[in-house]
């Protein structure tokens, strides 16, 4: 392996990490190389699944909802309580734990990380949710541009049929379960977890009614968990640890156990990834971390953990990042990797670019998604060259209710939408300098960005 | 267009790129994906990726021969192609450009770095440059925000790229 072998080499190894603070990341090398079987072992690896492999599936899902492990995908819902909910039992055909690698939400880069240099830790938390929920394969759908990691992958699961930890036999017990890579090639909305089934089996990813929820009849029609890659290299140290452990990791005032990886990005002094305890606040990681801002650039406004999440304002920096404390000002933590809004950028022009994003990766398939984005970019287009009309904003508005929660098959479109809200609530004159803009007359060509 | 007709069930039986052959490794390759899935459609994807990293693109003939491999109907796999960007149902250049266009991109300034490529290469997204080396194509986050603006050029990721940087970065494919 060569020096600086991934694109996720970076702040995540230089930081200093410790076995008892940094259950994802103490194991990672300084150099950033992929840690093999061998490292993984001797760094207590795969203890958490030989201890699962002791418990009954229920007491394994007890243990991780009682930690108060939720979901890093985006959603955050416990994970403990999702493993809970999966059909199983002699009645039920054992069914799939489908890990969720198709990391495309914007402004995020952690799950990349994970696998690049960690993939024994996926690993182990596949077979830990593969015991809690009677699953007899793991599939990990990764987006198709992560080659690195599914080279890392790869020989990571090769590792580990040779060595006993996966197949008919995992580590000596009499549990059977193997995990096949499954690269994906591309659009967004493969990381919905049922249109992801669809396009597991092979199909267009369209998401699927619910209900049948994914855990009483998902892939091929059987019960199945679909886990983010964070939220599995989670389980490991839950059970080595126990829940004491895991749930005082995070800091006082989180209602989520753990740590999380977080992120600060933007025209910031130091854009990077780091494993923090949940419930550190948003300045910590901006000001302590991030470094603040690069010279000659303020803080507008930032969005805390990617592009389905809402704008907050530098005052909000005082939150605490988990979900409770992003809840308490207004919107969600996201995937916790948040982005600076500088001065130089219009929020016009930024809420154009998000919705051109959102408009294209809808898989079109609910009417209100696939009329109602573009709907929002026409408008945004026209206020950005200051060519709005009276109205356009009220629209926008009506927009921001009729795609929300609820309103459409899944929640593509309400993500799409909550930044357009939040813009609109704390940024309105700009929004209002769009309509009939002085500059109209004078500018047959489009106002440039930035200057409205 | 005249074309031989089946008169008894209206079918084109000379159907349009008959004269692609699927190349046995390939055959073997999409054959080993179906036995990693409960149902031979789930290979549906990996085999337009199978045939694409041969031929660079998935030509018409390839959706009939992996139809026949799999035992679904063309027009299911021709559904699977045309879904998902970065499937190629028509010819790309020899090196495929990934220009993130995503938020954090859009702050770290990579619409300098499309204009540059745009002047540059004489294409715009969507294109390929007349001597075939390159397509430039948009793509959803490439995960690499903290070195954005990000580029990935076939299975290379670079960043940060700009105005500055990206021509040279270029230089390596030719």
């Amino acid at each position: 392996m060569s020096a600086s072998p991934f694109a996720s080499f970076g702040t995540i190894n230089a930081m200093p990490r410790a076995a008892e603070t940094h259950p994802l990341t103490w194991r990672l090398r300084d150099d950033g190389a992929v840690v093999g079987l061998d490292e993984y072992r001797n760094k207590d690896g795969y203890e958490g699944a030989r201890k699962a492999l002791d418990m009954k599936a229920d007491d394994i899902a007890g243990l991780v909802k009682e930690a108060g492990l939720k979901g890093r995908g985006g959603a955050g819902f416990p994970a403990g309580v999702k493993w809970s909910l999966t059909a199983r039992g002699e009645e039920m055909p054992r069914g799939y734990v489908v890990c969720n690698a198709d990391e495309m939400e914007p402004n995020t880069y952690k799950d990349r990380m994970l696998m690049e240099q960690l993939p024994h830790l996926l690993i182990e938390g596949m077979i830990i949710s593969a015991l809690a929920n009677n699953s007899f394969r793991g599939y990990i759908f990764l987006r198709g541009e992560y080659v690195d990691a599914a080279r890392s992958l790869e020989e990571a699961l090769v590792e580990a049929r040779e060595a006993g930890i996966l197949g008919t036999h995992v580590l000596g017990s009499d549990f059977d379960f193997d995990i096949f890579l499954h690269t994906g090639a591309g659009r967004y909305i493969c990381g919905e977890e049922t249109a992801l089934i669809n396009s597991l089996e092979g199909r267009r990813a369209n998401p699927r009614s619910k209900p049948p929820f994914p855990g009483q009849s998902g892939a091929w029609g059987k019960p199945t968990v679909v886990n983010n890659v964070e939220t599995l290299c989670n389980a490991p140290s839950i059970l080595a640890n126990g829940k004491d452990w895991y749930l005082g990791l995070a800091l006082e005032g989180s209602d989520d156990g753990g740590t999380k990886l977080f992120g600060f990005t933007g025209q910031v002094n130091n854009p990077g990834l780091w494993e923090l305890p949940l419930g550190t606040t948003a300045r910590e990681i901006f000001e302590d971390y991030a470094q603040g801002m690069k010279s000659g650039y303020q803080l507008k406004a930032w969005q805390p953990g990617g592009a389905g999440t809402g704008f907050l304002l530098p005052e909000h920096l005082s939150a605490q990042m988990c979900s409770n404390g992003i809840g308490e000002v207004g919107t969600r933590m996201g995937t916790g990797l948040s982005l600076a809004i500088d001065h130089t950028v219009s929020m016009v022009s930024l809420l154009r670019n998000m919705e051109e994003f959102f408009a294209r990766e809808s898989c079109g398939w609910c009417t209100p998604c696939r009329d109602g984005l573009p709907w929002t970019v026409r408008i945004l287009r026209s206020l950005e060259r200051g060519e709005g009309e009276q109205g356009d904003i009220e629209i926008l508005e009506e927009l921001t209710g009729k795609l929300g929660p609820g309103k459409t098959f899944c929640a593509h479109a309400p993500g799409a939408i909550e930044p357009l809200g939040s813009a609109i609530q704390y940024f309105r004159d700009e929004f209002e300098q769009g309509i009939n803009h002085p500059k109209r007359e004078a500018h047959g060509e489009p106002i440039p960005v930035g200057s409205v | 267009m005249d074309q031989p007709m089946n008169k008894d069930s209206l079918i084109f039986t000379d159907r349009p790129g008959s004269d692609f052959v699927l190349h046995d490794d390939d055959r073997h390759a999409i054959e080993h994906e179906m036995s990693h899935y409960e149902n031979p459609r789930a290979a549906s994807i990996g085999a337009l990726k199978i045939v694409q990293k041969r031929h660079g693109w998935v030509p018409d003939g390839a959706i009939y021969a992996i139809s026949d491999v799999l035992g679904i109907s063309s027009s299911d796999v021709e559904g699977v192609a045309t879904f998902y960007s970065l499937i190629f149902r028509q010819p790309v250049g020899r090196h495929v450009i990934l220009l993130c266009d995503s938020m954090t991109c859009y702050i770290n300034g990579y619409e300098s770095v499309r204009e540059t490529l745009k002047d540059a290469l004489g294409i715009s997204p969507g294109q390929t440059t007349a001597d075939g080396r390159f397509t430039l194509l948009p793509v959803c986050c490439l995960g690499n925000c903290d070195k954005g603006p990000a580029m990935m050029v076939d299975e290379h990721i670079h960043g940060p790229v700009s105005p500055d940087n990206v021509m040279r970065l270029l230089e390596e494919y030719s």
